[in-house]
């Protein structure tokens, strides 16, 4: 099966699948005005989140945001100094890791080096006194559902990277945990691996019907596997959204930056009409989409996204915003080229362009004087 | 990089361990010594040892120092490690410094205060000096060592291994006792090891502490020693080191064997 | 850890942290403060040996009564014969010369095996505590065997012809420093071992591609670094040998007595608990700084270890 195939099959089952957008749904998970401190340094800032059952929710941010801290939070490693964790509707504070219906993927998969693989999976069962046989059963199940049978009487040592991963994760399914928490999962696999082990981890999440939360700082990963990806920077959460309304509706510039390549340019609001807003900045007048609540005079940023650019060499004719420059550098990358054009003004914006003929030189190089062009729709106003 | 072991770092190497080994050397060849001078060589003979065997007051206190030993190093094993855990686990505890200082400072008080102070407790206490005062003392002076060599293993020890087991619903206690433990117990058999070799060792502390009825090892190696030198005392000497040396060779085997397993787990690379 | 956690499990963290401290708090605290009353105490014919005793049963009173009797007099005898003044100048002497001698021959023997290759370094490490392991009172009595009058270091020197006379090497000083370091070496080497093996190779790298030779390298990166484990190392070794008896006993002369020497001395011999006592106190209170030092050192490693 193609991954195209699968990730349109995973993800058709989940299009209609919105639970946050429905007013009576109770979230599985809610983190209710969290914060953590440790000692003068805040890790987590007055956090708010609903996460509902089966959903892939992604925390994602850079390293030190505090996406960690949360999951841990939830897994009961730490305690918050403010706020509540809530799960099922039920307050987690008193609870401890031990007792808590959730299991974790640890980062470094921490797994038992006295114990075997079917001991580490094991493990969890054991805890609960279930009884040997069944243990085995479970077990026997666990390895097929990640396809590592036969390998049961193995020590962690004796395993390659991406089989002691897939232990980790049946070692924390194997007790069907409401919440299953991924620390970082894919982070320590290389780049072949990493994109076949986010393909089962989405099958295997649609198949066991579990709610997962991973936190990455891959804002690939994210975008892939979580239906919300929620952005976090020093500690505190920017936006809670979809992939593509994160990707497409970013709410701040840290956001658009941070999701991926975005052309940013500051300016003033100048109007604002049914459907359009437009602005004054130092590369002219440039229209964009609905600014929003933003109101007329306010500083503002209008931001593109480079695919969404238009890179010619002649003029076009009735475009809303177009702007001239010189093309510093181009970056080829094969499939696409990414354009760095220095305008008139002083302003450095990026086009990216599909390379659809197999021409070696290209038509546009660095050097030649271009246009730049799009749609109104295609660029929106941040006010922050 | 290469390390360049240089001439001068070769030298160095085998001068100093010519130095630490030489008077052993010596004192286990002279102990198979015929003739009972020392300028004279008597062939080799088992004379000592035989002299050894029917010297009752000296095995005496050899299994009097035995069973010291190994009690003391037992209860020093067991306190020991529960202050290492509560020094790397339990980081900043009312009371941390106090305790972290009464933990350290054994480690370097010259022996006759210890010794002093403990004898005065029990005379203060009135109790009985003997066997089970040596004990004690032993304890207190060995547990140290024991939480010095443990608490080294724990401050490298993956706590995220103790996490996953809690995660998977292990209860603290029972965590320790299942994953710290097994994984750590080289390091607590090192330390039940040293307090072991100390405790047998010790002639300042138990010459302050003991009684009638309980004389050990080295005291009566050292009221000997005053009355001059004897071959006998090399057999013994030389006994204690063959055993010694035997327990701590069996250790680092095992310790190596289950540590090598660890270490290839660390080397393919556990991400952090 | 964690702040706000149910109390079963505190009670069993309680327990962890109570048990050793209350075993060091009683057998090895209160103990001093009992040194320190007896060295306030007047010796007597009597058993215990010293008075007054301290009797709880006599309510305040005879609280009141054992205050008046306590006495300073045991350390005014220790101000006044020169005697203990010369004992406790000769233990610091021979400490920092043995320690001096230790640094020296420990640090050669530390960056050897720092500098060894890589698979025989545990054997090396092994080698250098296996000594440690045996009896400490045997290996000094070895020394005896080698340095008496008709030892084998005579013997090898006469064979020589080095000297005419076999010349005597017990009870001096000389032989005191050999015991020393030769007992406390193990102290010495591993703590600078151990940081030594810690130090990264790149960082003398480094220093080389930026011009510098070996040893300056040595003197600017490689001694900077070791520094923790050297200072672990000279109190580890300084502050016991201040206080040492079984060495200077069985090699030393009976010229000028160690400390531990007249502590045992006053203990054993003369029978006066309260000024062996008193001699400790003060033992104690030269220490104190270096002691402090070191668990200091300790603590800052254990904190910035974990």
């Amino acid at each position: 099966m193609s991954a195209e195939l699968a990730r349109s099959k995973v993800s058709g089952a989940k299009r209609d699948f919105a639970p946050w957008n429905d007013p009576n749904a109770r979230p599985l998970v809610r983190f209710d005005d969290v914060s953590k401190r440790f000692g003068a340094f805040t890790a987590v800032d007055h956090v708010t989140v609903d996460i509902h059952a089966g959903e892939f929710f992604a925390l994602l941010g850079p390293s030190g945001c505090g996406k960690t801290t949360l999951l841990r939070m939830l897994a009961g490693f730490e305690t918050p100094s403010e706020g509540r964790v809530l799960l099922g509707g039920e307050d987690l504070s008193d609870v401890p890791p031990y007792r808590r219906p959730v299991n974790m993927m640890f980062q470094s998969y921490a797994l038992f080096p006295h114990l075997t693989v079917a001991g580490n999976i094991a493990f969890g069962p054991k805890q609960d006194g279930v009884p040997g046989g069944e243990i085995e059963t479970r077990v026997a199940e666990m390895l097929s559902l990640v396809r590592l049978e036969g390998l049961e009487r193995r020590k962690p040592h004796q395993l390659s990277g991406g089989q002691r991963q897939r232990v980790a994760l049946a070692r924390a399914l194997v007790k069907r945990p409401k919440v299953l928490l991924l620390d970082e999962p894919l982070a320590a696999l290389d780049r072949q691996l990493r994109e076949n082990t986010r393909f089962e981890l989405m099958h295997l999440q649609a198949k066991l019907g579990l709610t997962f939360i991973i936190v990455t700082h891959d804002r690939e990963e994210a975008m892939t596997l979580a239906s919300r990806v929620a952005v976090m920077d020093h500690g505190r959460i920017m936006q809670v959204a979809t992939p593509s309304e994160i990707y497409e509706q970013p709410r701040s510039r840290f956001v658009a930056e941070f999701i991926g390549d975005v052309n940013l340019i500051e300016g003033t609001l100048a109007a604002i009409e049914p459907g359009r807003a437009s602005l004054d900045s130092a590369a002219g007048r440039l229209a964009a989409a609905e600014p929003g609540d933003a109101k007329t005079g306010q500083q503002v940023w209008l931001a593109v996204r480079p695919e969404k650019v238009l890179i010619s060499s002649g003029r076009p004719d009735h475009a809303a915003n177009c702007v001239g420059g010189r093309v510093v550098d181009v970056g080829y990358l094969g499939d696409v080229s990414t354009y760095h054009v220095r305008l008139g003004s002083g302003l450095m914006m990026k086009a990216t362009a599909a390379n659809l003929t197999r021409m070696i030189e290209r038509p546009i190089g660095p050097d030649d004087e271009v246009w730049l062009s799009w749609p109104p729709e295609a660029a929106i106003v941040l006010t922050r | 990089m290469m390390r360049r072991f240089s001439w001068f770092n070769l030298t160095s190497v085998v001068l100093g361990l010519a130095f630490l080994y030489l008077p052993i050397a010596i004192l286990v060849i002279y102990s198979f010594n015929g003739s009972r001078l020392v300028t004279v060589w008597g062939g080799w003979s088992l004379r000592w040892y035989a002299a050894l065997f029917a010297d009752h007051a000296m095995l005496q206190a050899a299994f009097t120092s035995l069973g010291i030993a190994v009690v003391s190093a037992s209860a020093a094993t067991v306190l020991g490690t529960l202050a290492a855990v509560a020094l790397v686990r339990f980081g900043r505890f009312p009371g941390v410094v106090l305790f972290s200082g009464l933990t350290y400072a054994p480690l370097v008080m010259p022996e006759v205060i210890t010794g002093l102070s403990l004898l005065l407790l029990f005379v203060a206490l009135d109790w009985d000096r003997g066997f089970w005062t040596v004990t004690i003392a032993h304890t207190t002076l060995t547990m140290c060592f024991v939480t010095v060599v443990v608490q080294s293993r724990l401050v490298t020890f993956d706590r995220s291994l103790e996490e996953a087991a809690m995660d998977l619903g292990c209860p603290p206690l029972k965590t320790f006792l299942t994953i710290t433990l097994p994984l750590i117990w080289p390091a607590v058999a090192a330390g039940w090891m040293l307090a072991f070799a100390l405790s047998l060792d010790d002639l300042v502390i138990a010459s302050f502490t003991t009684g009638p009825g309980a004389t050990t090892l080295p005291i009566r190696i050292y009221s000997q020693v005053r009355l001059g030198v004897t071959p006998e005392i090399n057999a013994i000497c030389t006994l204690l080191i063959a055993g010694v040396t035997l327990g701590v060779i069996a250790t680092s085997l095992l310790a190596k064997r289950s540590q090598m397993k660890q270490e290839g787990l660390v080397a393919i690379g556990a991400v952090r | 850890m964690q702040q706000g956690v149910p109390s079963s499990r505190s009670w069993a963290r309680s327990l962890v942290v109570l048990i050793p401290y209350l075993w060091l708090a009683a057998f090895f605290l209160i103990p001093f403060l009992i040194v320190l009353k007896i060295s306030l105490s007047q010796p007597a014919v009597a058993q215990p040996p010293y008075a007054p005793t301290f009797d709880l049963t006599a309510g305040w009173a005879g609280f009141k009564e054992f205050v008046t009797n306590l006495s300073v007099d045991n350390y005014l005898s220790l101000t006044a014969d020169r005697l203990y003044l010369s004992s406790y100048l000769k233990s610091l002497q021979v400490a920092a010369v043995s320690t001096l001698l230790l640094l020296l021959i420990g640090y050669a023997l530390a960056y050897g095996m720092a500098r060894a290759p890589k698979r025989i370094q545990p054997i090396l490490l092994m080698l250098v505590v296996l000594p440690f392991w045996t009896s400490f009172l045997i290996r000094v009595y070895a020394w005896i065997n080698i340095l008496q009058r008709d030892g084998l270091l005579n013997q090898v020197l006469m064979a020589l012809h080095l000297v005419d006379e076999p010349p005597a090497w017990l009870a001096t000083d000389t032989a005191i420093h050999i015991g020393i370091v030769y007992s406390y070496l193990p102290f010495m080497v591993l703590p600078i071992y151990a940081a030594l093996e810690k130090m990264d190779d790149t960082l003398l790298e480094a220093a080389a591609d930026l011009g510098c030779p070996p040893w300056k390298t040595f003197w600017l990166v490689t001694v900077p670094l070791s520094r923790p484990g050297v200072f672990a190392g000279l109190l580890l070794c300084f502050i016991p040998i201040v206080g040492e008896f079984v060495i200077p006993d069985l090699l030393g002369g009976s010229e000028t007595l160690m400390i531990g020497q007249t502590l045992w001395m006053e203990f054993f011999t003369n029978r006066d608990w309260p000024l062996a006592s008193a001699v400790a106190v003060v033992l104690l209170l030269i220490l104190v700084v270096p002691i402090v030092t070191y668990q200091h050192i300790e603590r800052r490693r254990l904190e910035a270890g974990s």
